[in-house]
């Protein structure tokens, strides 16, 4: 929590300061409501309930995108599923275990910070190369789900390491007094304490996963039908707002709506996350 | 803490993690290299620095692989874009630990949050039919540097602001306190002790937008106007090296297709340095 | 303490687990039977961006008349589904071009229908018809100004096609010159991304597929086609051959390729999709 300071007189720097702080919010909200509203005002009319629950038809020209969104949480389900223990992991490791300046910890994240450089459609190209090819699994939501993963790894471990930093000493000191081991110190104390910055995290992972286009194309492919199994090739909703938008004719309208439905999906995301992320730690650990 | 017996697996199976995911990249990298060794080989690097065009699809008389062009396009958007995201994105995240009351800070995050989240071909088309026609009443052709950068900026501030938003957030209380409890205004709070403690944060911050502004390929495709040229004003077009793979990757076979990933291994090279820069700049300095 | 936080997420648990539970039935499907024809297991095809929408429809009917096949369609450019028909990852790949000789031994393509490629301007541009010289000095750059052909004093902006598109090159053998001798302004990727440019700025020119420009008149977008030698652009000129750039889309196989490739083959030829074609406004062929 930051401090509140009762004087109230700024100095002409400081108001300077606090002009260009709002003012940035003012510009980011403006060009939010800009984009969304292009989204809203393209989209809106197209979207219902069958629109929800309805596969598509006519190449996504008609009917609705049930089977996308299947799919998507499919992939989303398969990429945090990897992601998030092996992030927690490295994590822990690098805010724990290898603090400071040591020379392991310095690789690992150097090693990540190089990986959140590589393009998305290399990405893909690995992923389809990779998964696809070598592994066998070919074009499905597992090598989508998967290579999505090593897209958000970075993201999602330099926030929660992040939010581990900030965990103060105390409890350290404290679980040291008190001879814990480490699995219940961080299971029980540490990662609690730092649900705020797993939230962060796990926020940030989500919305690039499902911002990811060229990636999904090259590894989990963009067969429209509803996936039978985890092996099967399954379109992401931002795989068919491409494919509308770019390959067929008449599907700008459908594409924004399916933009739509994205944004409000991570919304409903976003709001699902945070509440359980409160839930779990506000019992536990005292403000 | 104490040394049980699971503490000793656990503390190994944090260490298999990370350097799990230490090694992904150079999994990538490997195959980069894989697939670019043919062209590594011939035409060989050399042209890839000296030939004055980028014509790879031709026969071997024909061929050009001058791809500086190029790498000058990814530099240029991708400096522009932080040039627009990095203040932004900086002060953002200062509006939500400063400025902001509780309740619009929860709300300011959902936004930035939800913003991130935009698929890169909605930013695209947003791009190409509202913006670039706004830049082309200013200058034919609309679709240019200039438009790329917005659109990057835009891209990545999220990134930069979320991630700037939680290296303040991770600043120890006991500092904030002591701050308090000398009466710094809340401004010299920020500068003496926010930022200093949030330094390392910061610089990821701005280096996991970098890279991703280098890597972005849908948007730029569908607003960077995609001619392969050195630009010589922001309203020029160019291409970047992501682009340019996006277009060509569909029909590129043998050569052609392994000169593409040469420009992979060169993206990649700059994004090494990149790191390796800020993990000199941005180290870790001891805790207080 | 610790169990009643884990209670009140029980509720969330219980909506995870309802989004699982599509996986699940999913599983069955692989064992669907094949029907009277002996039809059964899966058809992977690859290709052209042009094709994809139509050649997914009409598999969406091959697949309502077997019940026991699946045919997966994924895009990626007509040079990849030729190359994928040889490698084996594809069953049949879709070209919007004709085989190159070098491409010919081994593959045999089958006409699926006919389609062609006019240049196209923004609908407030008064320029109604543009002869072949002046459309090479366009494009080579000599003419730059609409004034000189019959139009407003407004700069062209010239938009090129990505080299390597099927587009390109039939262009640039139509106007008879060198993919390196066009001056563009712009290079416009997929369809509807050449299709926006034009429809956003008035002083545009590109060329793009007959179907779909046509389509996209239909619609309403701000676009005008092009006569070409005095032969005006649209599905029915293609169909009446007097068009004089015209191309096929194809469907190739390799020389000896499975009952179920033939069978589909011949479906996708057949009077049986010829209003899923004429939708797209492409020209069946007549067996």
């Amino acid at each position: 929590m930051p401090v509140r300071d009762e004087r109230r007189a700024e100095s002409p720097g400081e108001l300077v300061l606090t002009v260009l702080a709002c003012g940035s919010a003012v510009v980011v909200f403006a060009v939010f409501a800009w984009i969304v509203g292009d989204i809203v005002r393209h989209g809106a009319s197209e979207i219902s309930w069958s629109f929800l629950v309805d596969p598509p038809s006519r190449a996504g020209r008609a009917g609705g995108i049930s089977s996308v969104i299947v799919s998507t949480l499919e992939i989303l389900l398969v990429c945090l599923g990897v992601a998030v223990p092996i992030g927690v992991g490295a994590a822990l490791f690098l805010a724990e275990v290898a603090r400071g300046g040591r020379f392991a910890g310095r690789l690992v994240r150097a090693g990540l910070d190089v990986l959140a450089g590589v393009p998305s459609i290399v990405s893909g190209l690995f992923g389809n190369a990779f998964f696809c090819v070598t592994l066998g699994l070919g074009f499905s939501i597992l090598s989508g789900g998967l290579t999505l993963a090593c897209m958000v790894l970075p993201l999602l471990t330099r926030s929660l390491e992040l939010g581990l930093r900030s965990v103060p000493d105390d409890y350290r000191m404290a679980a040291a007094a008190l001879d814990l081991s480490s699995t219940r110190f961080f299971a029980q104390i540490l990662l609690p304490a730092a649900a705020p910055g797993l939230a962060a995290g796990l926020l940030l992972g989500i919305g690039r996963a499902m911002a990811e286009t060229a990636a999904l194309i090259l590894t989990s492919g963009s067969v429209d039908r509803m996936p039978g199994s985890l092996l099967d090739s399954g379109r992401a909703l931002s795989v068919h707002v491409y494919e509308l938008a770019m390959n067929v004719p008449g599907g700008e309208a459908r594409a924004y709506a399916t933009a739509l439905v994205l944004v409000l999906l991570l919304v409903a995301i976003n709001l699902l996350s945070n509440t359980m992320v409160h839930r779990l730690v506000s019992p536990r650990v005292s403000a | 803490m104490s040394r049980s017996f699971p503490d000793a697996i656990l503390v190994r199976v944090l260490r298999l993690l990370a350097f799990l995911s230490g090694c992904i990249v150079l999994f990538v990298f490997l195959h980069l290299v894989l697939e670019a060794w043919p062209a590594l080989e011939t035409p060989g690097l050399r042209r890839f620095l000296t030939d004055d065009a980028w014509r790879p699809a031709g026969g071997p008389p024909d061929a050009r692989y001058g791809f500086a062009p190029m790498v000058v396009g990814s530099l240029a958007a991708t400096l522009g874009a932080m040039l627009l995201a990095a203040p932004l994105g900086f002060c953002s995240a200062v509006f939500c630990h400063q400025c902001a009351p509780p309740r619009l800070r929860g709300a300011y995050r959902r936004i930035v949050e939800l913003l991130a989240g935009i698929p890169s071909v909605v930013y695209g088309l947003w791009g190409l039919v509202t913006l670039a026609p706004l830049v082309r009443a200013i200058e034919p052709p609309g679709p240019s540097l200039l438009t790329g950068s917005l659109v990057l900026g835009l891209m990545i501030l999220p990134t930069v602001a979320l991630l700037a938003d939680a290296a303040f957030a991770s600043v120890p209380r006991a500092q904030l306190q002591a701050a308090a409890a000398v009466s710094l205004s809340r401004w010299r709070t920020l500068l003496a002790v926010h930022l200093p403690q949030a330094r390392p944060g910061l610089w990821g911050a701005l280096l996991l937008g970098t890279a991703r502004a280098l890597g972005e390929t849908m948007a730029v495709l569908m607003v960077c106007g995609n001619v392969i040229q050195v630009p010589k004003s922001v309203f020029n077009p160019v291409r970047t090296l992501t682009a340019d793979i996006a277009l060509e990757l569909g029909y590129a076979t043998g050569t052609h297709r392994s000169a593409l990933f040469v420009l992979w291994l060169f993206l990649m090279g700059a994004v090494v340095v990149l790191v390796a820069a800020a993990e000199l700049l941005g180290s870790n300095r001891a805790r207080a | 303490m610790e169990h009643h936080a884990r209670l009140s997420t029980v509720p969330g648990l219980v909506g995870v687990l309802a989004l699982l539970l599509p996986l699940v039935p999913g599983c069955s499907q692989e064992a669907r039977g094949a029907d009277e024809a002996g039809l059964a297991g899966r058809l992977t095809l690859t290709g052209s961006s042009t094709c994809g929408p139509l050649v997914s429809e009409i598999a969406r009917r091959f697949e309502g008349l077997h019940s026991g096949l699946r045919i997966d369609v994924q895009t990626g450019g007509s040079s990849r589904g030729i190359a994928d028909v040889s490698t084996g990852l594809a069953d049949i790949g879709m070209s919007s071009r004709s085989l190159s000789p070098a491409e010919s031994p081994g593959r045999v393509s089958h006409v699926l229908a006919r389609d062609g490629v006019c240049f196209l301007v923004n609908a407030s541009n008064p320029v109604t018809e543009l002869s072949d010289l002046e459309l090479r000095g366009i494009y080579t750059g000599a003419i730059e100004s609409w004034s000189e052909v019959g139009g407003l004093d407004l700069p062209i902006t010239v938009i090129d096609r990505a080299q390597g598109r099927s587009e390109l090159e039939l262009v640039t053998s139509y106007l008879g010159i060198q993919a390196a001798d066009i001056r563009p302004d712009l290079v416009a990727g997929e369809n509807q991304q050449g299709i926006k440019m034009v429809a956003g700025d008035p002083s545009a020119i590109c060329y793009m597929s007959v179907g779909t420009s046509e389509l996209e008149a239909e619609r309403g977008t701000p676009i005008r086609l092009l006569p070409l030698r005095g032969v005006p652009a649209s599905a029915a000129t293609v169909a009446s051959g007097a068009f004089p750039l015209a191309r096929p889309l194809l469907l190739i196989t390799t020389e000896d390729p499975d009952e179920r490739i033939v069978a589909f083959l011949d479906f996708a030829r057949s009077k049986a999709v010829w209003d899923l074609v004429k939708e797209y406004s492409f020209v069946p062929v007549v067996p």
